[in-house]
């Protein structure tokens, strides 16, 4: 990648959401990860164009700012669905039956793993607990952790971000 | 005179509609003009229970639950803001047996007050710990650290003051207090609660720390899993600042202390102390080899002192009433309490703080009242993902981390996750090692390459192919891991693994003779 002009993807809007969360975060110490935080939050993923301004302001190689972004399982490199949906895959929402649910999303929803549904209404991302073990099985639908999911609360909950 | 209902906004509660209840009764209090004042409290932990609405009555506080929206003109109708007589009515909330039975020292407000009033935090004991610190020398508070026995309480429990004594006799231009607040562990939610229904008591925790240290800064690392503790502990840190607690002249003491946050991004490795440092330094969570250790060279190479969320909000009561007060309670070398978490498929589910030296079987029955299918219990994970499975012959083990070590378990962050007669067990042990294959940092061969194929070869003995060569291969694998592996992570992930394969070994499609 080189410093030529951005792809015809990133738009001015994008730009702008990048420059600004590097601008308000340079100076803290450890900056890259708030600086990835803050342009996730607003534009939903870290676009490709990010790569060689966060390099530049922050003195790393292009290498290193991809090395991290590809480190951590939060950060997006393409947008997500207009919705994400993380469904808990650990331990205690297993032994209530999470399996059950991620056919469910699979089969009746068709949403797989780290991909947006064809109607771009939701992307499904596992999660390893969100810390609501003893409501199992969780999910969290940006943001929000809903517990005791069965299959009826489920559907309810696609359905209402279709 | 309006009455002070308590709806908590813990995200648990919230992922059980406790906001639409609390809508629903200001709703309703407006239209029969019955006044009330709402507090979103930290939750109880009673996790069933949820959302579990109390009302302030001139005796006591009466809790009502679980509450559906749609119960709440019933409760106005039964004259619920008296405390009147309902089919959801639970009594005075501290005389229920399953809070009445724990022994909350961590967690004694956590439920109680308004997480983020200052002044319902004053009201209710906090700062003493802080005020009597600024009075004490920085040896003399480590010095009842010491005496409290207490250990840390993310996993590896050794002594915390041990850590805090290298800290204040390492040397550097700056030190840092690093609070441990990825909670990584499947099963485990302690953490979330307090920083989310008590996070003045953390805040106080890591300042006690930062003045017997001469640290200066605090910093906190938050899982990004939890938006719920990340917005309260902000909200805290600001009011904390404003109010003098923290900042350039603590109290008026002329010492700094100021705390920041830091948010993880996903990756179970970082809660792993030095991954966790690197992680905050902007860089990919790899883990360092030690030494050095973080406490003479920690963040931004520092003298850092790293601890737990738990392990930190013991800290204002052992100050305030003494360490020998806290090592008064627990057994053995486990001095203390623990919060316990029991999670998954159990009936009762929620936080149960006790002294050490419960057992795991007075958890499972008196508290959890068993399963939530009604099914029996066939195993117990305890420990986050790297403990061990253990059947039920094994649940008379005193939580002590001594013996419970000795049973071949490990109590970690205090996370018991239960499992009905339904689990398949290889399955369990090949999500044990696809984890490590997801979660691993990768700076190892055998945590990163092991583990995948470990799962291919749990895969292998499941189809049934060659299935007496395949599981001595797995051994050989779990052995290699658990000898060379950097961290924990590669090096503890065969405990689930061969505990699932040992003490279960028809669902491996062996021979049951095989039990050890
Ligand atoms: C793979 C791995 C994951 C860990 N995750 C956590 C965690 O989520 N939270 C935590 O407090 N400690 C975790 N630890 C333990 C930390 O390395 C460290 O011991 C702890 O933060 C020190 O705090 P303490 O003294 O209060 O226990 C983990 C360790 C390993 C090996
Ligand atoms: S054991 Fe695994 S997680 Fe730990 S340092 Fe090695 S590769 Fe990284
Ligand atoms: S295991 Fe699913 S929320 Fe903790």
């Amino acid at each position: 990648m080189t410093h030529a002009s951005p792809s015809d993807s990133t738009t001015e809007h994008q730009l702008a959401a990048i420059d600004s969360a590097i601008e308000r975060l340079r100076s803290l110490d450890g900056a890259l990860l708030p600086i990835l935080h803050a342009i996730q939050d607003e534009l939903g993923f870290v676009p490709r164009e990010a790569v060689p301004r966060l390099a530049l302001a922050l003195n790393l190689s292009q290498a290193e700012v991809h090395g991290v972004i590809g480190f951590y399982h939060d950060f997006r490199s393409v947008p997500p669905g207009r919705h994400v949906l993380k469904l808990c895959r650990a331990e205690a929402c297993q032994a209530m039956g999470s399996d059950a649910l991620a056919e469910r999303l699979a089969h009746e929803h068709g949403a797989s793993f780290g991909a947006t549904t064809k109607d771009g209404a939701i992307t499904l991302e596992p999660v390893y607990c969100l810390g609501n073990c003893a409501c199992a099985p969780s999910l969290m639908l940006d943001g929000k952790t809903h517990g005791r999911v069965d299959s009826a609360r489920l559907d309810a909950l696609v359905e209402g971000a279709r | 005179m309006s009455v002070t209902v308590f709806v908590p906004g813990d995200s648990s509660a919230r992922s059980v509609g406790a906001d639409e209840v609390a809508q629903s009764i200001a709703r309703v209090a407006a239209q029969r003009k019955q006044p009330v004042r709402i507090v979103r409290n930290g939750s109880r932990g009673m996790a069933w229970l949820e959302p579990l609405v109390e009302v302030a009555t001139d005796a006591s506080r009466i809790a009502y639950g679980p509450v559906a929206p749609s119960d709440v003109g019933a409760l106005f109708d039964a004259g619920f803001l008296r405390g009147g007589d309902h089919r959801l009515r639970l009594g005075p909330t501290g005389q229920i047996d399953w809070l009445r039975k724990q022994t909350r020292l961590t967690f004694a407000r956590v439920g109680v007050i308004d997480p983020t009033s200052l002044d319902e935090y004053a009201a209710h004991g906090g700062w003493v710990g802080l005020r009597k610190a600024l009075a004490m020398t920085g040896v003399s508070i480590v010095d009842e650290v010491m005496q409290s026995g207490l250990r840390w309480r993310g996993g590896a429990a050794f002594p915390a003051g041990i850590k805090w004594k290298t800290v204040l006799g390492a040397v550097g231009d700056r030190k840092y207090v690093v609070c441990n607040a990825d909670e990584g562990d499947s099963g485990t939610f302690s953490d979330r609660m307090v920083m989310e229904g008590d996070p003045f008591l953390l805040i106080e925790g890591m300042a006690i720390a930062g003045l017997a240290l001469g640290a200066t800064e605090g910093w906190i690392y938050l899982r990004s899993e939890y938006p719920d503790a990340e917005r309260t502990l902000l909200t805290a840190i600001d009011e904390a600042r404003a109010a003098g607690f923290l900042g350039d002249d603590v109290l008026g003491s002329k010492k700094r202390f100021d705390i920041r946050l830091r948010r993880g991004a996903g990756a179970y490795i970082c809660g792993e102390e030095t991954a966790m440092l690197e992680s905050l330094e902007g860089k990919r969570g790899m883990v360092r080899p030690k030494p050095p250790l973080p406490a003479i060279a920690g963040l931004f190479g520092k003298p850092s002192l790293i601890h737990n969320v738990m392990t930190l909000a013991a800290v204002p009561l052992i100050v305030e009433r003494g360490g020998a007060f806290y090592a008064s309670f627990g057994v053995g070398r486990s001095k203390g309490t623990l919060p316990f978490q029991l999670a998954g498929n159990v009936k009762h589910g929620g936080l149960v703080e006790l002294p050490f030296g419960v057992t795991l079987r007075t958890l499972l029955d008196e508290f959890g009242g068993g399963t939530a299918s009604g099914r029996p219990i066939r195993a117990v994970q305890v420990g986050g993902p790297l403990g061990a499975f253990l059947p039920p012959a094994k649940f008379d083990v005193p939580l002590d981390y001594e013996l419970f070590a000795q049973a071949g378990g490990m109590i970690g962050h205090g996370g018991i996750v239960v499992f009905d007669d339904t689990v398949d067990m290889a399955k369990m042990a090949r999500y044990a090692m696809q984890f490590c294959a997801i979660e691993s940092c990768g700076k190892c061969t055998p945590c990163r390459i092991g583990s995948t194929r470990g799962v291919e070869v749990i895969d292998k003995i499941r189809a049934g192919d060659r299935r007496d060569a395949n599981v001595a291969l797995l051994r050989d694998l779990c052995d290699t891991m658990t000898a060379a592996s950097l961290c924990a992570m590669g090096g503890l992930t065969p405990s689930p693994v061969l505990s699932a394969l040992d003490q279960f070994p028809e669902d491996f499609g062996l021979r049951t003779a095989a039990r050890t």
